[in-house]
């Protein structure tokens, strides 16, 4: 982020104000991140929204509602759930003109493959232990994820599990599944 | 306010354990402060199961020292790197980093650390002031005090998270429906539990925060591409001159002033104590277009009312139990797993409590005062330190970190499910603050409402009759109307009368 000097200087031209530079040193912030997102996620983010209200008004229904004096268990869920569907058909109304959502791009891949190390992680932590799984979820973080180099890689992923192993076991003899 | 249990207060902060912690929770709060990426509330989520094993006043001494503490390192990377590593240090790029590129660097963080410190003190000398005050006029309020408190609060936080009101809205009501998960209280009934085991005892705070703040951020973060940190400025003549400081005393006085009020409004805290401190000396200048070109007065501004308000934005919590933003909502949460619920009764129940934090807020100043200066370029240095590296590093700690609070491998699944939904939420322009926060409150919320009906025998009005209550939910309908009040204005005024308006 290279900006020339006074370029954002805040009140140096005529108009330009305090949210003006505000918002362009958080947009540069946020230079390298994906685009936009278009109508259709903000169409779809509504109705997930609606979605999720509707669901939960039908389970609040199901758990009684009971009445204003003698409020019963779905009371306060259906109160909740109303408001979630009013603000997601508000959602819906401003399709198109809200402008926080960002577009899923091949970067997004990156994200699913962290996930999917964390998802390996908690499947086998309990049979092997968490040595090595989490040596490989470092080692696939910083060489794949992060694309640095074998060696890097490699040095970080083992030191990082023998601090865990001193800390967690040795030190502290937190009772997390270990094999050694 | 009891004299006797403010020395006592002391004393507890004295004990060599609470001084480490409080050392520690400063320092990290630095270091958190100058990387970008995690935030405070992010990096105090993923401590959260380090507390377990504390004492009660020993853990929110550490919790607050990491808050306070990134106020403080937030200035470093703003000023030399043009980085600001808080939302609540954008502000100071401006005039921070200007002075920078004239050689003036160490101006810039010497008002900084010393506007920081006049800031926190005079905020810290207020809270203990007011606080009992607050506490003991909050001793009276009754369930329907709180529902209409807990109600206020919650939209004052949505109306000024950074992301669209609605969907700020929206994860709030989310946050609301999650904390009804498990076993209604009164009746017994399971309540969205799918018939799972797990979910019986309604899900755990610590997974929520730990994933929403902690993992949905490094997973977010995974796809920015990074640049390159440019060389910083050299840090020379840390000590400002007698005339940078005649010339900031005034700023520093008003941004302990303003830093203070708007720390202890619901949804106020440090990023907009920042901006509006900047704002008012802009405005009072008779120079201003001196701002954005160095002037002392723009760092000295925005960094004295940061640290003013983190350190005011306390009070709703300690007296009330009622947090202020998202930051003070995992400390919420912190202090309920503690067994500690912060409301009035804090300052009588647990003074040595009420009393430590506050003044170890005192010794944690002077610590960072001490502490900023001389660590520069330490911190200038780990600013290089690779985020490639760094983000693995935080998901192991979150990964075991929640498994070591109950040793339960259910709660890493929990963890990882938030994660992906702080995530989405980020991605899709929902802030995970006003969810986390709806989650602490929500149960006292429901518990408020429900015995208020009762009370009131269904009968609703009795909220407004009563005039504490009353007040607060007249409150809450003009915060829920002004925006769209503000936009029929808008709409109706010429483009000329708009013009003249921004002069």
């Amino acid at each position: 982020m290279t900006v020339e000097p006074g370029t954002t200087a805040p009140g140096t031209a005529g108009g330009d104000r305090l949210s003006d530079a505000v918002r362009h040193e958080v947009e540069a912030e946020h230079e390298g991140r994906p685009p936009r997102a278009g109508r259709p996620t903000d169409a779809v983010v509504g109705l997930a929204v609606v979605g999720l209200g509707v669901a939960a008004l039908l389970g609040s229904l199901a758990l009684g509602v009971g009445s204003a004096a003698a409020p019963g268990p779905g009371t306060w869920p259906f109160l909740v759930s109303v408001v979630l569907v009013a603000l997601g058909l508000g959602l819906l109304a401003l399709t198109g003109r809200t402008h926080d959502a960002e577009r899923f791009t091949r970067a997004s891949v990156l994200v699913l493959a962290g996930l999917g190390t964390m998802v390996a992680f908690v499947a086998v932590v309990a049979t092997i232990g968490f040595e090595i799984p989490s040596t490989l979820l470092v080692f696939v973080w910083v060489r794949f994820l992060g694309g640095e180099s074998w060696r890097t890689s490699i040095v970080t992923s083992l030191a990082t599990v023998v601090a865990f192993y001193v800390v967690f076991v040795g030190l502290l003899a937190v009772p997390i599944p270990h094999m050694f | 306010m009891d004299p006797s249990a403010v020395v006592e207060g002391f004393s507890v902060v004295l004990e060599p354990t609470n001084l480490l912690f409080c050392l520690v929770g400063v320092v990290v709060g630095m270091l958190v402060g100058v990387l970008p990426g995690l935030g405070p509330a992010a990096t105090i989520a993923i401590l959260l199961p380090i507390t377990f094993g504390l004492e009660p006043v020993t853990a929110i001494i550490m919790l607050a020292g990491i808050f306070y503490g990134a106020q403080y390192g937030g200035t470093i990377t703003s000023v030399l790197l043009r980085l600001p590593g808080e939302a609540s240090s954008v502000v100071t790029v401006f005039d921070g980093h200007a002075l920078a590129r004239h050689g003036r660097a160490g101006t810039a963080l010497g008002i900084a650390a010393i506007g920081s410190f006049v800031g926190g003190t005079v905020s810290v000398v207020a809270l203990s002031l007011l606080a009992p005050l607050v506490a003991g006029f909050a001793l009276d309020f009754g369930p329907p005090e709180y529902t209409a408190l807990a109600l206020l609060g919650i939209l004052l936080v949505s109306t000024v998270s950074s992301g669209h009101r609605l969907k700020a809205l929206v994860a709030a009501c989310a946050g609301l429906l999650l904390a009804t998960v498990g076993r209604d209280s009164f009746t017994g009934a399971a309540r969205f539990t799918f018939d799972n085991l797990s979910l019986a005892d309604g899900i755990d705070f610590v997974p929520i925060a730990m994933g929403l703040f902690g993992l949905g951020e490094v997973l977010h973060n995974l796809e920015q591409r990074h640049r390159a940190v440019q060389a910083p400025a050299r840090v020379t003549d840390v000590w400002p001159s007698r005339a940078d400081l005649r010339a900031s005393s005034g700023a520093i006085g008003r941004g302990s002033v303003i830093g203070f009020l708007l720390g202890v409004l619901p949804g106020g805290g440090a990023t907009i104590a920042s901006l509006a401190g900047y704002a008012v000396e802009k405005r009072r200048a008779k120079e201003p277009e001196r701002f954005g070109r160095g002037a002392v007065e723009g760092v000295a501004a925005p960094e004295t009312a940061n640290n003013a308000a983190a350190t005011s934005s306390f009070i709703p919590l300690l007296t009330l139990g009622i947090p202020a933003n998202a930051t003070m909502a995992v400390i919420f949460g912190a202090l309920l797993i503690q067994g500690v619920s912060p409301g009035p009764q804090l300052v009588t129940q647990h003074p040595d409590l009420f009393w430590g934090v506050i003044n170890s807020m005192y010794v944690g100043n002077v610590l960072l005062l001490i502490m900023s200066i001389p660590l520069v370029g330490l911190f200038v240095r780990i600013v290089r330190v690779r985020a490639t590296i760094l983000a693995p590093i935080t998901v192991l700690i979150t990964l075991i970190g929640v498994y070591t609070v109950g040793n339960d491998v259910f709660d890493i699944v929990l963890v990882i499910v938030f994660g992906a939904l702080g995530y989405l939420m980020k991605k899709l322009g929902f802030e995970p603050g006003p969810l986390v926060l709806a989650f602490v409150l929500g149960s006292l919320l429901e518990d408020s409402l429900r015995r208020s009906l009762i009370i009131f025998d269904g009968d609703a009005t009795g909220f407004v009759t009563r005039p504490i209550s009353g007040t607060l939910l007249a409150a809450f309908v003009v915060v829920a109307l002004l925006p769209l009040v503000r936009a029929l204005v808008a709409r109706r005024r010429s483009p000329a009368a708009e013009l003249a308006q921004q002069r």
